[in-house]
């Protein structure tokens, strides 16, 4: 769904300012994650696992820009080789969060008087679960895992999303162009999937980045507690919990590794709030 | 860090633009605002209900036989039991009874107070909370006191100022709504605990060992609701009567603070209900990195070991704060904000 501008019409001044020093930073970053995704090797050549132990605790420096951890393994290395798996649970924790906030915010909004209270009741008692508290219960069912880190912050994260869903649907209901399909006698199948969703779903592109950069932030609160993927994977939460016990010698592999998941998410949040504005443009043109 | 969508406050904009009500319609009034209080109780009923229900399917969804499970897990090994062997367990469980009959003796259990028997301990689970309850209610109430302070401090100073100013203000919402607990938590104690020796490093219970911690709930809290007050305030100051008043000659700081603030804090009134839950459950991170005693770290060591009735009797108390706190800001906000009472 792009959003073209006219060029006919002269724009206005405001338009036509430079895009924000902000945006172009989060673009640069989320770049560089995804290079480091796709093609880890061209950041950083060297292996992930090399061990060093002559090197081993060394101070960020010129040769390890964020230092090395007990064994001598070079961080940055190992934050460019972990961003494949850290991306991959927060997207796979969001796409869990938001299909079911779909699933329940747009029922809660369309379905019958009994069913929609009921679910709206449901989501009203996820909602009073903090989200962390919800995925801690999960992991205490589960064990702790990759797949339980994913499915437990999706679940967490997702009653939020579904009390957005429903009332972008219910606003959606409610618009002039609903009653006018409806009026029209279109049936009430089309009128849902034809005008309703597309309407009140639009603005979930922008939800989806943010909540990519929350999953991964959630994600790595429970890696910190010891409850994610286990220490020898270098993913971005594992990493933080190998850290932990060297706080006071080695601040460096804890602070470091949640500086840059702060960065990512920080990145994704700026990222939804820039799209979201611009899909509110495209639809007053 | 769910984000609190604001639909369903009253805007400013619905201002009583009705007439004064005449005499006979105050009893009515009285009615309406009765079965408003009555609707929001009974919300929070079912939605404690839920909560408990939630917890039961918790334990009873564990997998595997529970009994052995529960055998297992006191005694930290993983091998086949006899039926000997778990006739006991079965027996003060009740595992044997049908699911239904097990969820009716839970529930009753919860009306009693009761929240079920540590697996691992065996002592029962309100024990285990309430000696550790005060500690984290101490906690997320300073914490919550702390970020009121320093938002309204921020947003007062730099909300409608020049454009620089503004910018800052936003950024600084924006960077520290986002911090996670673990890192703020860990920057602020290699700074002030080690580096600058301010502060002890391990545990205590003195109140110069509660700083660090709330100061780690609180200032993310603080940014969440400067960017709901922020917008509320450059509202506000664009108000007919920040003209009047200031036409009166009061200052400018005087207006802010004696009639601007007054508007802009009604969101984060609402938010500071699910800022109790938020701050306890973000204690579980804080507890652990500050060594502090209290239920998040009985929950972190719960979940790992998977003491069930541990981790469900915590989340079940918490959503009754949550739950008891939301319906508490509820009633305080229609006090405090009388368009409210007459919608």
């Amino acid at each position: 769904m792009s959003v073209i501008t006219r060029q006919d019409a002269p724009a206005p001044v405001r338009e036509r300012r430079r895009p924000a020093p902000g945006l172009i930073a989060s673009l640069v970053l989320l770049g560089l994650v995804l290079v480091a995704v796709f093609a880890p090797s061209v950041l950083a050549p060297a292996s992930p696992t090399a061990n060093d132990f002559a090197a081993a605790l060394q101070a960020p420096s010129a040769a390890h820009w964020f230092g090395t951890d007990e064994a001598g393994r070079d961080l940055f290395t190992r934050i460019v080789w972990g961003a494949a798996q850290s991306l991959l649970i927060g997207v796979g924790a969001a796409a869990v969060s938001l299909s079911l906030a779909v699933v329940l915010g747009t029922t809660a909004a369309l379905a019958g008087r009994f069913v929609s209270g009921a679910i709206g009741l449901v989501i009203e008692i996820l909602f009073a679960f903090p989200a962390l508290l919800l995925a801690l219960l999960l992991v205490a069912i589960l064990g702790p895992s990759a797949w339980t880190q994913v499915l437990a912050v999706g679940i967490g994260t997702a009653p939020g999303y579904a009390r957005i869903v429903r009332g972008q649907v219910l606003a959606a209901k409610d618009s002039g162009y609903v009653e006018a399909a409806t009026s029209l006698g279109h049936p009430r199948p089309r009128i849902v999937f034809g005008h309703i969703l597309p309407n009140s779903l639009r603005p979930l592109v922008a939800i989806f980045a943010l909540s990519v950069g929350q999953s991964i932030v959630w994600a790595s609160s429970l890696a910190f507690l010891g409850l994610g993927v286990a220490p020898p994977s270098s993913e971005w939460g594992a990493l933080l919990d190998a850290g932990r016990p060297f706080i006071t010698q080695a601040p460096w592999l804890v602070v470091i590794p949640g500086l840059v998941i702060v960065a990512l998410a920080l990145a994704a949040t700026t990222l939804g709030k820039h799209v979201s504005i611009a899909l509110e443009k495209g639809e007053k043109a | 860090m769910t984000r609190i969508s604001s639909t369903d406050q009253v805007s400013p904009d619905v201002a009583s633009v009705r007439p004064v009500a005449a005499a006979g319609l105050t009893a009515s009034r009285a009615v309406v605002r009765a079965r408003r209080v009555g609707e929001r109780i009974v919300a929070a009923v079912l939605v404690l209900l839920g909560a408990a229900t939630a917890a039961f399917l918790a334990q009873a969804s564990l997998p595997g036989d529970r009994a052995t499970t529960i055998l297992n897990i006191r005694s930290g090994q993983a091998v086949e039991r006899t039926p000997d062997e778990l006739a006991p367990i079965i027996a003060q469980f009740g595992l044997d009874r049908p699911l239904v009959s097990q969820y009716l003796a839970y529930m009753g259990g919860l009306v009693r107070g009761d929240l079920g028997v540590s697996y691992q301990q065996f002592r029962p689970v309100w024990d285990i909370v309430g000696e550790q309850l005060w500690a984290t209610l101490v906690l997320s109430l300073t914490a919550i006191a702390l970020a009121w302070l320093i938002m309204v401090i921020w947003v007062t100073s730099t909300a409608g100022r020049g454009p620089r100013t503004r910018a800052l203000g936003e950024f600084a919402d924006t960077v520290t709504a986002g911090l996670p607990h673990y890192w703020l938590g860990i920057v602020l104690l290699l700074v002030f605990a080690l580096n600058l020796g301010w502060f002890p490093v391990l545990g205590g219970t003195g109140p110069e060992a509660l700083l660090l911690p709330a100061l780690t709930l609180a200032i993310p809290l603080a940014g969440f609701m400067g960017q709901a007050t922020r917008a509320e305030f450059e509202r506000g100051l664009a108000q007919p009567f920040v003209v009047s008043a200031r036409m009166r000659g009061m200052s400018d700081t005087g207006v802010r603070l004696r009639h601007v603030l007054r508007h802009a804090v009604l969101p984060a009134v609402t938010l500071s209900g699910w800022a109790l839950g938020a701050t306890i459950s973000g204690a579980v991170v804080v507890e652990s990195i500050f060594n502090r005693p209290g239920i998040g770290r009985v929950l972190v060591t719960a979940v790992s070991s998977q003491d069930i009735p541990v981790v469900t009797g915590i989340v079940v108390v918490i959503a009754a704060f949550y739950v008891v706190a939301n319906l508490i800001v509820d009633l305080v906000y229609t006090a405090v904000d009388p368009r409210v009472r007459i919608a």
